[in-house]
Order: structure tokens, then sequence, then C-alpha cells
């Protein structure tokens, strides 16, 4: 039971996927201009990368293994995990235009993030088994969640100070970030 | 070289079940949407920028598919535009009655001042913020153009302090009616000319010392109207589009020449 815990909490907070792994770099700096999209991303985020770490590790014991192909990882994981996207998609659109609605644009968008199929990837490099990987890609999802709406934020408020010329704009987004990336090694104390 | 083989044929299983899959989930989630939204769309402009009101273009497509939007909503297509999707929607083009915008203040600076030296960030509605009149009059047109930095199509000018909106290039969309901090902007149907062009609701004499120009609610005009169409409300004519048949005696007998002549063309070039 601490061994998962552990997990999540590492994945959210101590192994940060963006501020410490770099990893989803593109969306954090792209969509965190406003808390509203940036929590809708994170949510959308949670909600696939959760789904495409359970797909991933299920092909990767029950086809690539067998084979004895997981050099293979990396390609079958794009594919799928893009199909899956586009799947849970229609499926939603179809059964749930509530949360179709609120997710939005941001689906499609996560496809192509580097975060899942780095999560994907992570998971069984480690070895976890399917319910390590569940709970590791649902942790990340959350640190990455928890990382974009702390950049919103302080966005919103960089938005309405006088900064010197050359900072405005792209520069101070990328300080606050290297800032927050500074302060999350903090975590790395963490001890069990 | 097995490695190669099982590795080609595995990964292609894969591929091909994916597909399949989408192509299943594609059927069977299939959400039916109205054909005339699509058609609609595509005689969109495609531009998303907001200026019919709704988040972008397929919001906008959706609205009018379902009734929420008029056909002619979209500034950017303009009439020719308009007409397709009425086409689509099975309305008549002609039947979407054109609406323009009417500056309803002609307090230029020749008739009237500025009582205070506005040093602000130029814009209308922050010029309001401080809680002081700008101009001496209270209801007119303050001229620092919210209303042209909204105008999707370029229809806004401000000649001599006052917004003048041209008739032609107006498409009647409403957002200056909306960014307009005093409400002076109303929207009226395009082939209409006769309008008060005043918003002061000051008594007569004070009108008078504040703007040269100002309705002074004399009721001239009320008693002129055969068709019970104009009424002096708090010091102040107002038209009654649905009734005036734009007979012009109203404008004829205003003794400071605020209603417009059915000829001019409304929110006149010379004002």
């Amino acid at each position: 039971m601490k061994a998962l815990i552990l997990i999540v909490v590492s994945g959210a907070l101590i192994n940060n996927v963006v501020l410490n792994q770099f990893l989803g770099i593109c969306s954090f700096l792209g969509v965190s201009k406003q808390m509203k999209a940036s929590a809708s991303l994170g949510f959308a985020v949670i909600f696939v990368i959760t789904i495409a770490s359970a797909v991933a590790s299920l092909l990767y014991d029950f086809v690539l293994k067998p084979f004895g192909i997981e050099f293979m990882k990396t390609i079958v994981f794009i594919l799928v995990i893009a199909a899956l996207v586009q799947i849970v998609e229609m499926f939603l659109k179809k059964k749930s235009p509530a949360i179709y609605k609120s997710l939005g644009i941001f689906l499609p968008l996560i496809t192509t993030n580097c975060a899942v199929l780095g999560v994907a990837l992570t998971n069984v490099q480690n070895g976890y088994n399917f319910g390590e990987c569940v709970l590791s890609g649902f942790g990340t999802a959350v640190g990455f969640t928890i990382a974009i709406v702390l950049l919103a934020s302080v966005r919103v408020r960089i938005r309405e100070e006088d900064l010197p010329a050359p900072l405005r704009g792209a520069p101070i987004v990328l300080i606050s970030a290297a800032l927050m990336s500074i302060a999350f090694m903090g975590f790395g104390g963490l001890s069990f | 070289m097995s490695t190669v083989i099982v590795t080609t044929v595995v990964i292609t299983l894969v591929g091909v079940i994916v597909g399949l899959a989408l192509v299943y989930t594609g059927k069977k989630f299939r959400v039916e949407i109205d054909p005339r939204e699509s058609a609609v769309r595509e005689n969109l402009p495609g531009n998303n920028c907001g200026a019919c009101g709704f988040a972008g273009c397929d919001a906008m497509a959706a609205a009018i598919a379902k009734g929420e939007a008029p056909a002619n909503g979209c500034p950017v297509g303009g009439q020719a535009a308009a007409d397709r999707i009425a086409v689509v929607m099975g309305v008549d083009p002609q039947a979407q009655e054109k609406k323009v915008a009417f500056v309803r203040c002609k307090g230029t600076c020749e008739v009237t001042h500025d009582q205070a030296n506005y040093i602000g960030v130029k814009d209308c509605r922050s010029a309001v913020l401080n809680g002081l009149n700008v101009t001496e009059c209270e209801y007119g047109c303050l001229g620092f153009g919210s209303c042209v930095a909204v105008c999707p199509r370029n229809a806004i000018r401000i000649r001599s302090g006052v917004a003048v909106v041209d008739r032609d290039r107006c498409v009647g969309c409403g957002l200056c009616v909306k960014a307009c901090p005093r409400g002076l902007i109303d929207l009226m149907a395009a082939d209409h000319h006769v309008a008060v062009q005043c918003s002061n609701k000051d008594k007569g004499p004070v009108v008078k010392k504040l703007c040269t120009a100002g309705c002074i609610g004399c009721m001239l005009c009320t008693r002129q109207c055969e068709y019970d169409a104009v009424h002096v409300e708090n010091s102040l004519a107002r038209i009654d589009y649905s009734k005036c048949t734009q007979c012009g005696k109203c404008a004829e007998k205003c003794p400071v020449k605020v209603i417009i002549p059915p000829a001019a063309p409304a929110g006149g070039k010379e004002a």
C-alpha cells in the first residue's frame, strides 16, 4: 500500500513530469495563459494519461513481451495512444456531450503530447505491473495539472506587472517556469 | 530475420486492429449533426473573429442551424454570405431586415465643449470610469472611439468629436452598441433615416447652454406627427420606428434640427 501511494506522490510531486522531467513543455507554456483553459487541459491530461498508461501496460505485457519485440514499444505506443484518444473522443461526444464540451479542443491536442508517451515508456522501463502503471499515470497527470495551474496563476499576475521590455512575453514565462522547477526540486528531499 | 518478420506482422496487425476499432467506433458513436449546420459552416468565412457574438464560425453555424442566430448574422461575410446561408436555411434573404448602427448624438466640437481635459487612456469606457463628465453634456458622445475599436468593418469614424456610422459599411452586428458606455448607439432598419440625433434628457434651457444641437424637448415634433410616432419623454424626443412613415414633418418643424430628415442619410456625413 505504501509503495502504491509512493508511486502517486512521486509521479505528482517528486518526479513532476513537467518541472523535473521536462516533458510536455509545449502545452505547459502554450496553454497556461488563462486559469480556466489550463485547468481544462489539466483534467483532459489526467483523463488521457490514466487511460493511455492502462492500455499501454496491457499492450506491453500481452502483445510485445510474448513476441519478444519490446524494442518496438515507442512506435506501438504512439499508434495506440493516438487511436485511443480518437476513440475516447468519439465515445464522449456521443455519450457525454457535457464532458466533451468542457474538455473541448484539448482532447485531440493531447494525442501528440510527449508527456503521454513519456509516462507510458517510463512505466514499462520501471517494470510496473498493470495497477502500478495506472496509478503512476494518474499521479504524473495530476503533477502536470498542478504545474500548469500554478504557472497559469503566476502568469495571470505577471500580465498586470510593469516588466522591463526585454523580459515581456516568453522570457518571463520561462524564468517563472524555471523558478518553479527549482522550487519543485525541494520535493526530492521527501522521505518515506 | 525471423525477428523482422514477427515485428512486421505484429505491428501491422496492431495497426489493422486499431484502424478497425476506429472505423467501428466512428460508425457506432456517430453523432447526428444537422446537415444544414455543415452547409452553413461552409458559407461562413472561417475567420473565427467572433464579431457575430459567438465563439467562432462553428458555434455561429450551429446557432444559425438551430435558428438562434439570424442568417445574416455574420458581419464579415456580408450580404453575399447571408444570401447563401438564407438559401441553405430556406428563408427569404430579403426577409432578413438589414440593420445599421446609429449614434444618437450630434454634439460636435462646434456646438458643444469638453469641460475636462481627459488625458488618460484614449478609450470611452476608461474615460467614464473617473466619475467626471469629460464632455459638458453628460449624455453625449465622448469621441474616444471605443465603438471604432470594436467595429469589425471599420464603419465608424470620429468626426469632430462625434462617432459617425458609415451606413454602407455597417452590417448591424451590434458590437458598438455594447461598447458605448453612454448607450448612445442604436440599431435601426437600414432603410430608415428619420431619427433623433440626441440623447440628452436635461430640460430645454439646460440643453441650450450645453449644446446648440441638442433636443430641447419642445414637443413641436409630437404635435406635427400624424402617426403618433414621436413622443417626448424626459425632455427628449424618441421616434417609434414601427409607427414612423418617414414623412419628415417632425424634422421640418424641429427648431434645433436634431431630427434627421428622410432625404439625408442618417448619421449624416456633414455631422
